[in-house]
């Protein structure tokens, strides 16, 4: 991973010193609320329902152990024992006082992490494959283009005040695993001629209010454009985005009212200007950073194929979660896997103190001391030898992270909610425990195959309800809360907004239409169908006929 | 409709709710009741004191019920900040 050498050491130290010091005016009296909030803003620390509420970036998602050790400390000694894993890679800690904001900024420090543009009309933590550098789909490792997309945009003069918040994400896999065309700029490394390598990028894409899938601004960007080229489109959007109405002020709104044809005339011409300024880095500073990159030595260690399928046939459990937990790694002899944190009874994402401590000593033990966080609010070990995996099964069964529900109904993406959020017009935790609980037999859930299930407290779509196969969004319905269902979205490689069902359920009949509406997949599918095929073919009709009759 | 004036502490960021002493309280049930809107604009003059000195943050006015007396959150959002807790 990225090293910070003493260059980024010094920058994040001074800048914590100024934010130490903008808290003491803050306390003193000497700043307003009005005159502090955009400064507190630039530096994660948010205040929500019950507590300021601190992000914590996690740079497209990687993490080493000795920095969620830290995490873990945070938690304990500044929060109530446990965090939140969010659905942009990142950390959340909920109860967190102002007095001690610069103490913690400091101890992030220590292990070279930050808070920096976690939030503000800036761009934000770039988010990227949670399986680079170890996908056996890869095509080339997306965290060097990320690490330099972050360094570029990290405290950007001209892109720190922006209409409206900006977040890229990017993939160098076949498959599209960062959700790249839900982002402002979605970029995926593609072969081009004479085995050279570019950008596919996309642009216009987001949730939120008004749910847009990105559109391909640009099918081929060599690479080493890609500052220049994002530059441009960042220029014009600085240029033209609307700042009189916060619900229109996002790129996709300028790009969806220009169209993208005439974006990509503006672009092109601000990037036909700047393009061979000195905005694109040379080679030796790309290498620099790529060397950052290198793979780990992973020794061969072959794959006790007897053993494995042994413990595969004598328990169910352990032949679950390699099914769902565990995908192929670019070395035959090892493999990824997932530490979800959905179990019933869980909040989705949340994550204790100790249980980072425990998945920090097993990253340590089998994973070549690598972490990663998914979108999804789980934790993935990159790179684990298939020949461990049974030893790593065991221990994380041990503290109850075991789970084998990856991508499954019970692999809910869940936002904090109206437990947690100022925004929230409903809660979203209480709704995905009482789903969890519905669809715990592991064997129906099996039954019913791949289905995310995602939920949102809000229309501003932390949870991702548009991009759910099943959606839930939170909604106020005269002084209650209520829940309207959505299908057919998804954020893989067939993007797509799902589409409202029909009127809203309060949350105790949630769990009701979600399984009439699972029921119904079941009794209409094809051989082989998942829901989403299945709601694809047939549409929402069958879907609003189990839920509302005929009428 | 009964109202009362919310807001956070600024150090920590807790609810807390203006009294009838012109101190906050985190117990929603000492707070200063307005019954109509003269004096709902009142206390929210009052709650200003502690907005220019810094103490809090994010004022506001909101409904309440009256309950044995006492005021009670209506909302599910202000129920869930009187409770200080989340509700899973």
């Amino acid at each position: 991973m990225y090293r910070y050498d003493n260059f980024d050491r010094q920058f994040l130290s001074d800048r914590n010193a100024e934010f130490r010091d903008q808290v003491a005016r803050r306390l003193a009296g000497d700043l307003t609320e009005d005159e502090f909030k955009p400064l507190r803003l630039m530096n994660g620390l948010y205040l929500q329902l019950h507590a300021y509420m601190l992000r914590v970036a996690i740079p497209y998602g990687v993490l080493s152990p000795k920095q969620l050790r830290r995490l873990a400390e945070v938690a304990r000694r500044w929060d109530r024992g446990f965090g939140h894993w969010t659905t942009r890679q990142n950390i959340q800690f909920n109860w967190i006082e102002l007095v001690d904001t610069p103490d913690i900024l400091d101890s992030l420090a220590d292990v070279d992490m930050h808070a920096l543009q976690t939030s503000g009309n800036c761009i934000r933590n770039v988010t990227a494959d949670p399986l680079a550098g170890a996908a056996a789909d890869e095509i080339e490792d997306p965290r060097v283009w990320a690490e330099i997309l972050r360094q570029w945009s990290t405290l950007h003069p001209e892109f720190s005040f922006l209409p409206r918040k900006f977040k890229f994400a990017i993939t160098g896999a076949l498959e599209d695993r960062a959700a790249v065309l839900f982002h402002d700029i979605g970029l995926r490394i593609v072969a081009g001629p004479g085995g050279s390598r570019g950008f596919q990028v996309f642009v216009g894409g987001g949730q939120g209010r008004t749910p847009y899938v990105g559109q391909e601004i640009r099918g081929f960007l060599d690479q080493r454009h890609l500052l220049s080229y994002v530059e441009a489109i960042l220029r014009v959007y600085n240029l033209h985005g609307r700042r009189d109405n916060i619900y229109k002020a996002r790129i996709k709104i300028l790009v969806n009212a220009l169209g993208i044809d005439a974006f990509r005339q503006e672009v092109d011409a601000e990037w036909e200007r700047i393009r061979d300024s000195v905005t694109d880095l040379p080679d030796s500073e790309v290498r620099r950073i790529r060397a950052h990159f290198s793979p780990p030595e992973l020794p061969q260690r072959g794959q006790q194929a007897d053993v494995f399928a042994g413990r595969r046939e004598s328990d169910p459990a352990f032949a679950r979660w390699v099914r769902t937990n565990v995908v192929a790694h670019k070395k035959a002899d090892y493999a990824i896997v997932t530490v979800a944190f959905k179990e019933p009874g869980r909040a989705p994402g949340d994550v204790t103190a100790d249980e980072m401590e425990t998945v920090a000593d097993l990253a340590e033990r089998f994973s070549a001391d690598e972490l990663r966080v998914t979108y999804q609010q789980n934790l993935v070990l990159p790179h684990v030898a298939r020949a461990d995996l049974i030893a790593l099964y065991d221990a994380l069964g041990g503290v109850g992270l075991a789970d084998g529900s990856q991508d499954t109904i019970t692999d809910i993406i869940a936002c904090p909610g109206l437990d947690y959020c100022n925004l929230a017009n409903a809660r979203s935790i209480p709704v995905a425990l009482a789903i969890t609980e519905r669809f715990k037999d592991t064997k129906r859930v099996d039954e019913i195959g791949p289905l995310r299930l995602n939920i949102s407290g809000c229309i501003n779509a932390c949870g991702h309800h548009h991009a759910g196969h099943i959606g839930i969004l939170g909604v106020d319905k005269k002084g209650t809360e209520h829940y309207q269902i959505t299908l057919g979205g998804s954020g893989a490689d067939d993007a797509a907004v799902g589409s409202i069902l029909g009127r809203s359920f309060p949350a105790e009949e949630v769990p009701d239409a979600i399984e009439k509406i699972v029921d119904t997949y079941m009794d209409l599918r094809r051989n082989g169908e998942s829901f989403l095929m299945t709601q694809r073919r047939l549409g929402n009709a069958p879907f609003k006929e189990a839920l509302y009759g005929t009428r | 409709m009964p109202s009362i004036v919310t807001a956070n502490r600024l150090r920590d960021g807790v609810v807390v709710f203006l009294t009838a002493n012109g101190s906050w309280s985190e117990d929603i049930s000492e707070a200063r009741v307005a019954a109509d809107k003269s004096e709902t604009a009142t206390l929210e003059a009052d709650g200003q004191i502690s907005l220019d000195d810094q103490s809090v943050v994010s004022l506001y006015p909101m409904d309440v019920a009256i309950e044995g007396g006492k005021p009670r959150p209506i909302s599910v959002r202000e129920k869930i900040r009187a409770a200080h807790d989340i509700t899973f």
